[in-house]
């Protein structure tokens, strides 16, 4: 039992939130063990987004408990937070600083330790790709570059839980492959949740899926598990996130 | 034995705490720097500012041999550098909307203040970091007005204690401009619309103090150029301190309490 609640990483409970009258979550539980990628899909507005910035303390939930590595997120958010790394749909990039500029910026804001911040930040720079830009603008690289820095603010501080909100968007067939094997490597020691709605990118690296439609958590399998029975993900995605109607006309 | 520790604890938290300060206000001097509006505004506010110096010096030379004449003539201090104290304070309200405005509307409006919330920081050291960075760059700005003041000791004498309070005058009136054009930040995306509410919500306190006629009033209390004329004439006094410092702390709280709200908001 207790090797349980240490190997979970983030334990989200009863999770809602409204805006206004329109509940964009409604009672959603998301667990997460260690070392596991966790593909969280949904159409858009299906309540993703939102549900990401309460597990990264961005957006306080309507009801309901998060905890993270144990710790509760409301009651102690700066000890939760430090064992979060997040890269949000946009990328929170300053673009005046340059890359080492800001990944130090990043390294300090996340209490490494003093000592560590240069080998920290060699061995961030080697996983994510970007080691021969350091001292670039961060204004003037391509999108694929930006979102690889945009990961690297993410794991610097090595935290247990990486949350990546769509992190592939706009990248080019090779940039995106190397972004998945990077994300299949993160996978290998910590827990990864990876919005998407791009159902190939779930296949290749995630253990197990959680589908988000209206708000609602419709479906949480793994995938060995859905391979089992025989269901292809499309087919599922498409069952569960369309509305009556809409599939009767297909 | 306990109270000790208890001490350790505190200077622990302190460290950690001021830490984390210190690295968003260098954040926010990196960023000032980097870009060639703070550049460009310091040489204009220092050109202004010298014009005004170098005018009262002249004023200040033509009626000399006429003050020789008087009992107690007002000093080269009362003449020059009070008047361009008074002025230096009304250049500082005209361009604090543009520093502002950034702060935190910039950030939004860029999407990296999901960056900043996400470390595990406070709103508090966000905050206060922030009014850090731009104070001290605004006081890179009363340096440059000391330095012009200090440039007379060249030809005579100085009444420093006059000089000193309105050091301490002109820094405390800053902050308060400071304090609430961060929290007009704090209300908007738009660095613009933050920089315009910061603007009217200034020269509406000192339209305010314009219109005051009757000297006993309350109005005259709540005006911030009226606190600030003490300072210029060489008062220290602790109300207007008091008033300076509530000001600045009032829009310090509003604006972490606004950030955190926003959580709750969305």
């Amino acid at each position: 039992m207790a090797d349980n609640i240490l190997m979970q990483t983030i334990s989200a409970r009863n999770l809602s939130r409204d805006f206004g009258s329109y509940p964009a979550v409604k009672e959603i539980n998301l667990e997460l063990k260690h070392g596991e990628v966790l593909g969280f899909l949904g159409p858009n507005g299906a309540g993703k987004t939102t549900t990401m910035r309460m597990l990264t303390g961005n957006l306080a939930p309507s009801s309901g408990s998060i905890e993270i590595c144990g710790i509760d997120l409301l009651d102690k958010p700066g000890a939760a937070k430090l064992h979060i790394g997040y890269l949000p749909e946009t990328p929170p990039l300053y673009h005046e600083l340059t890359v080492n500029e800001y990944l130090l910026l990043a390294a300090k804001l996340h209490r490494v330790d003093n000592t560590n911040i240069s080998s920290a930040l060699d061995e961030v720079k080697l996983q994510c790709g970007i080691k021969d830009i350091g001292n670039s603008l961060i204004g003037t690289l391509s999108k694929g570059y930006q979102q690889r820095v945009g990961i690297a603010q993410a794991i610097i501080h090595n935290p247990d839980v990486i949350i990546l909100d769509e992190p592939t968007v706009g990248l080019d067939p090779n940039q995106m492959r190397e972004i998945l094997s990077l994300i299949r490597n993160l996978g290998t020691n910590r827990s990864v949740i990876l919005s998407t709605h791009i159902l190939s990118e779930v296949t290749n690296v995630c253990d197990r899926i959680q589908i988000m439609h209206q708000g609602q958590m419709v479906l949480n399998d793994s995938l060995s598990g859905l391979k089992e029975r025989g269901i292809g993900l499309d087919e599922i995605f498409s069952q569960l996130t369309l509305d009556k109607k809409s599939s009767e006309e297909i | 034995m306990k109270f000790f520790r208890s001490l350790h604890w505190i200077r622990n938290l302190q460290k950690k705490y001021s830490l984390m300060i210190l690295t968003i206000a260098h954040k926010e001097l990196k960023s000032l720097f980097t870009s060639s509006l703070a550049w460009i505004l310091l040489a204009l506010v220092q050109l202004v500012l010298a014009w005004i110096f170098l005018g009262g010096l002249d004023a200040f030379l033509k009626i000399q041999p006429q003050l020789i004449q008087l009992a107690n003539p007002p000093g080269v201090t009362e003449i020059i550098i009070t008047p361009l104290f008074g002025t230096a304070a009304m250049v500082l309200l005209m361009v604090t909307p543009l520093f502002t405005m950034r702060l935190i509307a910039e950030e939004r409006h860029n999407h990296t203040m999901t960056f900043l919330i996400s470390a595990p920081i406070s709103m508090t050291d966000i905050v206060m970091g922030k009014f850090l960075g731009i104070m001290v760059f605004f006081s890179a700005v009363i340096v440059l007005v000391i330095t012009l003041s200090i440039s007379l000791l060249a030809g005579g004498t100085l009444d420093f204690g006059l000089l000193l309070s309105n050091v301490v005058g002109l820094f405390l009136i800053t902050t308060c401009f400071a304090s609430l054009g961060l929290y007009i930040s704090c209300l908007t995306v738009q660095p613009a619309i933050a920089a315009a509410g910061t603007l009217g919500a200034l020269l509406s306190l000192w339209a305010l103090d314009v219109t005051i006629n009757n000297s006993n009033s309350i109005a005259q209390d709540f005006s911030i150029f009226k606190h600030y004329e003490n300072f210029n004439r060489g008062i220290i006094d602790t109300f207007d301190l008091l008033y300076f410092v509530l000001f600045t702390f009032t829009f310090l709280v509003l604006s972490i309490r606004r950030l955190d709200g926003e959580r709750l908001r969305g």
